[in-house]
């Protein structure tokens, strides 16, 4: 995907994937209340794609299930995810397809919130600001190249 | 006293989409919409309710974020993510496009009318904020392109009296311009929000002005007479309402007729502020006097009074509805 130019990060730490989520009997039963929880969030983005690596978030620790707070009360969900490299220049584009899986994944009701992880990239603040700017991101979502690239990075990955 | 809001009517105003602004002409019969279903709709009392009159589309290629009537009713201008401004004619009970307004290098935020309607203001992601004539043959000319901020350009507003021009920028920052020898030039920049300035609204003699911010904060700003030599305006912040506000605010409406102050909020609350008329000016007080949680099911994006009847407030939301609502206050 990066089109043969030299890679930021050439040689990023891989982690292990986290196994399946087991399934309990309470889950299948349609009568119970279920609200959606921490690891239902973190199942919707840790296969989302790096644009650089054919690696998922997941494996390249950018995203942790420690590092998502949902609260289905109150409907809000927060993500942080951290930069493989604390100069990426992807960070911004890593947490727009965070911000585009969810909005497209959750009820309209969910207000989400995606930040870097505090102390892990240089412009963490610049980051924050514009993924959290609905204006820009709605704006940044009609063009239809960049577009493409998010759609890239939430596409299916057949390994 | 006790205030209250009240729901008249709610509009599905623009479907599967974002309603992203609202404007009430100023005979305050007609409210335009516009969202990023990229139409502008033109809604109208028929009987009780409120129906919409016209769909204007095909003129933008993408979102329509804010529309404004000029001051005499007849012209709708339009500022669109395409980074073009239309103008549209009223003609009978329909409109037509006028002319398209170009210029910016990237989305158009905002776009007002003077109050002589002679001048239009447009501003950009391009950080720009641009001032155009229009003559008596409808033709627009830009006299003046001004880069006072270092950021995205989110909104600009004219004094309701004078030539004076105000822009909230996501630096952080209010810019308050004036004409000088033709051209427009940035007088007074008034910093104290920490985050994105979205939206500005005067009060009706035009003497301060309401910001509301990411910051989840509402600043009132009041101009001070001329303490520098070198012709520089003078704003102080007065006032600071925080604590009221969950998430960003986005929009803040003024009301001309009653002084109220509505908020937009990313919270889906609609807040409408009082103030208190026996405190210092200097230090106004305004406390909360109504709010309507859950106004609606997504982030409040605009807050409109109509500009004739007492309380009528329109609000619109990413759900794509627009809510019609009376504000009461009851002795």
């Amino acid at each position: 995907m990066s089109g043969g130019t030299r890679l930021e990060n050439a040689n990023p730490v891989i982690f292990q994937r986290s196994g399946e989520r087991l399934l309990t009997a309470t889950d299948e039963d349609e009568d119970v209340h279920d609200p959606i929880d921490d690891r239902e969030i973190f199942d919707l983005i840790r296969s989302i794609n790096d644009p650089e690596h054919p690696l998922s978030l997941e494996e390249l620790n950018v995203v942790e299930q420690i590092r998502v707070k949902v609260n289905d009360a109150e409907s809000t969900v927060g993500v942080e995810f951290t930069p493989t490299i604390p100069h990426c220049s992807m960070a911004t584009l890593i947490g727009l397809s965070i911000k585009v899986k969810l909005l497209r994944s959750l009820p309209d009701r969910f207000k989400i919130d995606v930040h870097i992880t505090p102390g892990t990239h240089a412009s963490e603040e610049a980051v924050n600001k514009q993924l959290a700017d609905k204006e820009r991101v709605a704006a940044a979502l009609e063009n239809l190249s960049l577009l493409e690239v998010v759609n890239q990075c939430l596409s299916t990955r057949n390994i | 006293m006790k205030e209250s809001l009240s729901l008249v009517q709610k509009l599905s105003a623009h479907p599967d989409s974002r309603c992203w602004f609202v404007s009430w002409s100023p005979s305050g019969t007609l409210l335009a919409s516009c969202g990023g279903d990229k139409a502008i709709r033109i809604w109208g009392r028929e009987g009780d309710s409120w129906i919409c009159k016209s769909v204007l589309q095909d003129s933008h290629q993408r979102t329509v974020r804010k529309v404004a009537w000029s001051p005499c009713g007849n012209y709708l201008a339009s500022a669109s993510f395409d980074a073009t401004t239309c103008i549209w004619k009223k003609k009978n009970d329909d409109f037509e496009s006028l002319t398209v307004l170009e210029g910016h290098e990237n989305e158009v935020k905002c776009v007002a009318w003077a109050p002589s309607g002679n001048l239009l203001a447009t501003c950009s992601r391009d950080k720009s904020v641009w001032v155009w004539e229009v003559d008596e043959e409808d033709e627009y000319e830009c006299v003046t392109v001004v880069n006072s901020h270092t950021q995205d350009v989110k909104h600009v507003v004219w004094h309701p009296n004078q030539e004076l021009l105000a822009s909230a920028s996501y630096d952080n920052n209010i810019c308050i311009y004036k004409e000088e020898d033709d051209d427009w030039e940035c007088r007074a920049t008034l910093k104290g929000h920490t985050s994105t300035v979205w939206s500005l609204s005067f009060d009706a003699a035009g003497q301060r002005l309401a910001s509301c911010s990411d910051d989840r904060t509402v600043k009132i700003w009041k101009e001070y007479p001329n303490e520098s030599a070198q012709g520089d305006l003078s704003w102080k912040c007065i006032c600071t309402l925080s604590g009221y506000h969950g998430r960003t605010v986005y929009d803040i409406a003024w009301c001309p007729l009653t002084g109220a102050l509505a908020t937009a909020c990313g919270d889906d609350t609609v807040r409408v502020f009082k103030e208190d008329v026996t405190a210092d000016p200097d230090q106004p007080v305004f406390s909360l006097a109504a709010q309507m949680t859950r106004a609606h099911n997504q982030d409040v994006n605009c807050v409109a009074w109509n500009p004739k009847e007492v309380g009528l407030l329109a609000s619109c939301s990413d759900d794509g509805d627009i809510s019609i609502w009376q504000f009461q206050e009851e002795d």
